[in-house]
């Protein structure tokens, strides 16, 4: 356990937006998260992109969004076939929000190697 | 009309202002005001002088009314309710038309509706406790510069709220140290750093000085996270050419949002700003110093929720709405009523939110709700339930008064935050099981861990001054 009266050095890292404070999500977990994007009606989709770009707003679409997908296992099937085509590639879930015209979630859920 | 003559002398206001069986029209303007008469006035009285004293009346009756149609353009007193739990108010309900206001302009809507009538003899007390734009006057305004989604698009912010601070102390630090303590918030996991309200040009840090290196301090941060990062540099300032010129300078320096306290600088200085944003693609916070003298009065003043509808007609991508659980005033409900003003399209009247009208926004773009003063780890699972993803969270000593600085500080808050989203997602009770949440959070995160320990101790627990009115 940590104590406050030792001093820390705190790191900064390349920490990718959204959930990137917490540890890697397990399968589980981001099966949860899918979950709530479907449970909310917002389109799942994924998005990769070279870490050497990720600063970019756009990275690359994989496919198109899911519209319409209420398979959760389907959606990680495509993350993991997105993960096999670029494995040194950030991949991305986005929940698209077609109400507010903005996306109700984004996180990266495998990150590249730079 | 024409057959009208000239009656000089003193009338009373009700025979013209109190119109008991008038429908309002969709296109009228309907605000609702608390009165509290002088002993002995009758309340529909009461009500016709205030309708009359804040659109076309005076007085006495003088001879030139009968050169215009004041049938068509005088406001109306139409309903009067009791207050809750209050013998000595009552609401009064008035309707204006439309013609009766300059378009765009909320600057023209105060000056009629919260004018001389509040200094008026008649009355002890009046507050202006809401108003109803019509549709038709909502289009006549450009309202937030980029709104709340493209504010999302341009941070590249999603799923949660944003995350801020305030940099204290807020006077007295030079402009390098000052952009050192931005540089080491935002490095640690902070969206958004602030300048405080008071920080304007002081001699002990100019704003030229504080913006180059703060915007020196906003690039490295996010070059080395990979994060978009913004630091509200406060462009308000003595006369509105310093205003434009401190804007131009935040935009040159690498900045994407600049700030304005909008009731100090005025509405008019607020309009012009909103207008620069917009046309230079540029995000716009606002502060609300001042509010408090206005707004908490229960009886007299102007609600917030009024002051924070203007704003959004004014223009501004964040405003200031209090935190419920921090260290200065606000009521749950209440402020949910007027957070819902400023991010929904349709808000419906709900009295338990002391909202008096239906209120449709149209396409006005949403504001976030900054939730700011007093607030640490602790307050994390309910201020993300509270506020929901479309607020700022604002932790300024709960992120510099963390025991190994600023960055640690800043990296717990991103962590807890998180998490509590996360477990949100995961259909867990937040609020409930706030102390599981976090203390999970702290297993991975030793600077949540000692957040959590060094602000265990601290509520803030006093009754509200300015309550709804319940019975």
């Amino acid at each position: 356990m940590p104590s406050s009266n030792q001093m820390g050095d705190f790191q900064t890292a390349q920490t990718l937006e959204t959930f990137g404070f917490l540890p890697k999500l397990t399968q589980e977990e981001v099966y949860d998260q899918i979950a709530y994007i479907i449970a909310q009606g917002w389109t799942p989709a994924i998005e990769h992109e070279h870490p050497s770009r990720s600063t970019n707003h756009y990275w690359t679409m994989w496919k198109l969004p899911f519209f319409g997908e209420q398979d959760l296992g389907r959606v990680v099937d495509e993350l993991e076939s997105c993960r096999r085509s670029y494995p040194d590639h950030h991949i991305r879930l986005l929940g698209y929000d077609n109400y507010t015209q903005s996306q109700g979630a984004a996180f990266v859920v495998y990150e590249g190697r730079a | 009309m024409a057959n009208k003559t000239y009656d000089a002398g003193v009338k009373e206001y009700r025979d013209m202002y109190w119109t008991p069986d008038y429908v309002p029209l969709d296109t009228d303007l309907l605000a609702c005001f608390k009165c509290t008469g002088q002993p002995g006035v009758p309340r529909e009285e009461v009500a016709a002088a205030v309708a009359a004293e804040s659109s076309t009346g005076t007085w006495s009756t003088v001879w030139s009314e009968l050169l215009t149609d004041l049938e068509y353009y005088k406001g109306r007193a139409y309903r009067i309710e009791d207050v809750p739990g209050d013998n000595e108010s009552f609401y009064a309900f008035i309707a204006y038309p439309i013609d009766l206001f300059e378009e765009g302009s909320v600057v023209n809507v105060l000056t009629s509706l919260v004018g001389n009538v509040f200094g008026f003899k008649a009355l002890k007390h009046l507050r202006l406790e809401d108003i109803r734009f019509p549709i038709a006057y909502i289009k006549t305004c450009l309202g937030p510069p980029c709104g709340i989604q493209v504010e999302r698009d341009k941070l590249n912010k999603y799923g949660r709220p944003l995350l801020g601070a305030t940099i204290k102390p807020k006077l007295g630090l030079s402009a390098k140290n000052y952009g050192r303590a931005v540089y080491e918030c935002l490095r640690g996991g902070l969206d958004l750093t602030k300048d405080d309200e008071n920080v304007n040009s002081q001699p002990f840090m100019r704003w030229q000085n504080r913006f180059e290196f703060v915007g020196e301090a906003l690039l490295k941060a996010q070059d080395e996270t990979g994060e978009r990062k913004g630091h509200y540099l406060n462009v308000t300032a003595p006369d509105p050419e310093q205003m434009y010129e401190r804007a131009e300078f935040a935009k040159e320096v690498g900045c994407p949002i600049v700030m304005h306290d909008f009731l100090t600088g005025g509405f008019t200085a607020n309009t012009g700003l909103a207008k620069w944003c917009r046309k230079n693609g540029m995000l716009l916070h606002i502060h609300r110093a001042m509010h408090a003298v206005i707004d908490r009065h229960p009886k007299h003043g102007i609600h917030f929720r009024v002051l924070a509808k203007c704003l959004r007609l004014s223009g501004g991508d964040q405003l200031h709405t209090g935190t419920v659980v921090g260290k200065l005033e606000g009521d749950r409900a209440s402020t949910l009523g007027f957070v819902d003003q400023l991010r929904e399209s349709f808000v419906p009247e709900d009295r338990a939110r002391g909202v008096f009208f239906d209120q449709d926004w149209g396409s006005m773009p949403g504001v976030f709700a900054v939730a700011s003063g007093g607030i640490h780890v602790w307050h994390m699972p309910a201020l993300v339930t509270i506020f929901g993803d479309d607020s700022c969270l604002q932790f300024g000593g709960g992120t510099q008064g963390h025991p190994w600085g600023n960055a640690a500080g800043a990296a717990a808050n991103r962590v807890a935050l998180e998490a509590c989203v996360k477990a949100r997602n995961e259909g867990r009770e937040v609020e409930k099981e706030a102390r599981d949440i976090l203390a999970e959070a702290a297993q991975h995160s030793p600077e949540l861990a000692i957040a959590m320990e060094t602000w265990k101790e601290i509520v803030f627990e006093f009754e509200t001054v300015d309550k709804l009115d319940v019975a």
